[in-house]
């Protein structure tokens, strides 16, 4: 299963877009292979340990451990295992596995900037604790030289504190001023600082209120919220580079000397490339010698097999299906019609920069606002006392019960609880603002095959044949590796079918196979070859001995849950449309058997970005699913885009979200979580509003004391974080 | 007053430490798989030693 669904380990078209696999090849060989497999299906202690000692018994592995958090496991092996041999074996123990690319895997391992945030959160949080056991104190009414002694031990808890726990936001705020723009960070920063510089001061002229604690707890929450979103981009990111599969772009040049292999950067226009059975199109270039088909379903959407000749052009990406080809190299690298489609995608691209997150749209209502309070009520209060302490007091006091401790956390608590969630259906947020735009969604548009098709062909006329064809066919299916043949072999062979005694069977590459059968000659193959007529749909041509041709007509079989997902995503009522580059009646079939009344057949990717584009300008907001690299301009271009994991490297990096299992099952709940999320930032950035609208005329006012502060801050973040957290029950 | 005096380099050590065991177990990587260890304890087959990186 896995064999069909993922994309043959040789030269590859991708890696323009996969640095990874690139970075693989160049690497030397390891004496110990280390390789990780992504299990989109474990949830218990049973699959953990079933799994890790399925992998146990194989000879050759030193040691598996399964992470169940990030659904994964890794594997210490000998050189010579590799993650092909051990995806069945984690098959056969009943999980779904995937590779995982162990090169950038070590990368992310070893994720410092998490552990730096967690260090900081945890030194602010320890001196958090201790301040507010010293201010309850104060707050309960100690005076005199007393409460100088708690202000002064504060002062010596919190001053280093600040110094190391605070800065992320010191140099955000730092980078955004010399910028010449304001973000979150730079009413943060002041509001630090100038907390820290008037309790200061007040404790050498052993004044009433100081705002260490203040000062400690707001970072503190703040560190929380950056943490958490930390962890949520980090996971996203690692998993989804990870998961770029091992197509390692290499080709074999002919000279005069010989084969050789070398990088596909390496090739010139006017070399002369083999390609095998199997193998992948490194170049555009023309067929010199070799008869084949070709499978263009990446590049096109097609599903039916082109027969290649020479004479015939190719292009990168297509894979070569029944013979070695000899290809002449027309155009290679940044040339090649592969390439090209690179250049669409980031023409697309640019449409979606405009979007502005939420968080941001906050902010920018928010930090100017801040400064322009506490500037309106350090002035009013100079002006009206004269006294410059008591209106940097105020000044200071405005700042810390405006700080956006809930605003900061209303977006992380909110995308951690929702992508946690999401994950756990096999759903990988790889873009932060993508939940967002996610609610938004009210145009569905898949591509067909791969998408909504599983790409594996499957028979639909078993019936039309006598036993006696059926078994010669099968003995004939048998003799090659060509999808159609696999497929018909596996159907047969279901069907309890035993192979005739065919004897001579060779394949012949482009057309099929032949053999004799009782003295007369037997063909399985293309129409032409075997005398068959026209076909609409995918079809290979049976013919027995001089009797007319019969055709196996062929469908591409359903992907898991795709009648389910389009069902649930009309009664949401989104208008969901289908774009394939396949043939009209190969669209139309599908989209009736799924009803969908709106579909495109025969789209170029240019067609498919226009549409998409078309669709934008008229007010939708559109979710592509797509997974070929004729949808890549689509997916980079539309509003929101979900690539399976099946997909090649290019549609994974133009998407903003990956299923991780076979299923498209979860792409309905995913937006009704998406829509609850976005819900739940609102209601948060109310919560926070109100709390500064009832504390804040207090502040202004001067009545607003360190506990008084304390509890308005502590308060809303508690309240904002346990509103987001309700996203995880909700089913 | 002059308990203050002991009482709060004592609130100061102890949680010091406690910090400190946090630094160690994020040194030594505890929280990298929160939920399988969680589920790990279900499992008898790690009830003689627990399992080994």
């Amino acid at each position: 299963m896995t064999a069909t669904l993922r994309p043959p380990a040789s030269a590859c078209p991708a890696c323009v877009a996969a640095p990874a696999a690139e970075a693989l090849a160049e690497r030397a060989q390891p004496t110990e292979a280390k390789l990780a497999l992504s299990l989109p299906t474990i949830h218990c202690a049973a699959c953990m340990t079933a799994v890790e000692t399925a992998l146990e018994k194989v000879p050759g592995v030193r040691s598996a451990r399964v992470n169940l958090s990030q659904k994964r496991v890794r594997i210490e092996a000998a050189p010579g295992i590799t993650a092909e041999a051990l995806i069945p074996v984690v098959e056969a123990a009943g999980f779904e596995a995937h590779e995982l690319d162990a090169g950038t895997l070590a990368a992310t391992a070893t994720d410092k900037a998490g552990r730096d945030l967690l260090m900081r959160l945890a030194v602010a949080g320890f001196a958090a604790m201790n301040v507010m056991l010293l201010s309850i104190a104060v707050w309960s009414g100690a005076e005199g030289p007393t409460r100088d002694l708690f202000h002064w031990v504060s002062a010596a808890i919190v001053l280093p504190t600040i110094a190391f726990s605070a800065q992320p936001f010191f140099r955000n705020a730092w980078t955004a001023l010399r910028a010449g723009h304001l973000n979150m960070d730079v009413p943060i920063s002041l509001a630090i600082l100038l907390a820290i510089v008037t309790s200061l001061w007040e404790t050498i002229l052993s004044g009433e209120h100081a705002y260490f604690d203040a000062a400690i707890a707001l970072t503190f929450f703040l560190l929380t919220g950056r943490y958490l979103d930390h962890r949520t981009r980090a996971i996203a990111r690692s998993a989804a580079e990870e998961l770029s599969a091992l197509e390692v772009p290499r080709a074999w040049r002919l000279t005069d000397a010989g084969e050789e292999h070398v990088p596909a950067a390496e090739l010139r226009v006017g070399d002369l490339i083999r390609v095998r059975p199997g193998g992948r199109m490194p170049v555009d270039g023309e067929i010199t010698e070799g008869l084949s088909e070709l499978d263009r379903a990446l590049l096109t959407g097609e599903t039916l097999p082109v027969y290649a000749a020479p004479g015939q052009t190719v292009s990168a990406g297509e894979v070569n299906l029944t013979g070695p080809l000899v290809v002449r190299a027309t155009a290679v690298g940044r040339n090649t019609s592969l390439h090209r489609m690179a250049d669409l995608v980031a023409v697309a691209e640019s449409g979606r920069e405009n979007y502005t997150p939420l968080a941001d749209k906050a902010a920018k209502l928010y930090a100017p606002g801040v400064h322009i309070l506490a500037g309106l009520a350090f002035l009013g209060w100079l002006a009206w006392s004269g006294d410059f302490r008591v209106a940097l007091n105020i000044a200071a006091a405005v700042l810390i019960i405006t700080c956006p401790c809930a605003l900061g956390l209303a977006v992380p608590a909110v995308t951690t609880a929702a992508s946690g969630k999401l994950f756990k259906q096999g759903l990988l947020i790889k873009d932060g603002t993508a939940l967002e735009r996610l609610a938004e969604v009210d145009t569905v548009v898949f591509d067909k095959t791969g998408t909504l098709t599983a790409g594996t062909p499957t028979l639909t006329n078993c019936d039309a044949f006598t036993r006696h064809d059926l078994e010669i066919a099968l003995a004939l299916a048998e003799g090659s590796a060509h999808p159609l043949s696999v497929s018909l072999t596996a159907a047969l062979r279901a069907a309890g079918i035993a192979p005739a005694e065919v004897t001579g069977i060779t394949e012949v590459p482009g057309h099929g196979t032949e053999g004799v059968w009782r003295d007369a000659p037997v063909r399985l193959g293309r129409a032409a070859w075997t005398g068959g007529g026209q076909s609409a749909t995918t079809s290979a041509w049976l013919r027995v001995g001089h009797g007319p041709a019969q055709a196996f007509t062929f469908e591409d079989s359903l992907r898991d849950g795709a009648e389910d997902a389009v069902a649930a995503l009309r009664d949401m009522g989104r208008q969901v449309i289908l774009i394939s580059g396949d043939s009209v009646a190969a669209v139309e079939a599908l989209a009736t058997r799924l009803q969908i009344p709106q579909w495109v057949a025969e789209a170029l990717p240019q067609d498919k970005a226009a549409r998409i584009k078309a669709l934008s300008d008229a007010g939708r907001h559109v979710l592509m699913v797509g997974d070929g690299l004729n949808d890549t301009a689509a997916l980079a271009g539309a509003h929101v885009s979900i690539s399976p994991a099946s997909a090649l490297d290019a549609a994974r990096v133009a998407s903003d979200i990956v299923l991780l299992g076979r299923s498209l099952a979860p792409i309905p709940g995913a937006l009704s979580v998406a829509t609850t999320a976005t819900k739940r930032i609102r209601q948060n950035f109310a919560i926070a509003t109100w709390y500064n609208v009832i504390a804040v005329p207090l502040a202004v006012v001067g009545l607003c004391s360190p506990l008084i502060a304390a509890l308005a801050m502590s308060a809303s973040s508690i309240t904002v974080s346990l509103n987001a957290l309700r996203l995880k029950g909700t089913r | 007053m002059n308990i203050l005096a002991y009482l709060i380099p004592i609130s100061l050590i102890l949680g010091g430490l406690g910090l400190g065991f946090f630094v160690f177990t994020v040194k030594s990587r505890q929280y990298e798989d929160p939920e399988g260890d969680a589920q790990r304890i279900l499992s008898g087959k790690y009830d003689d030693h627990p399992k080994q990186d």
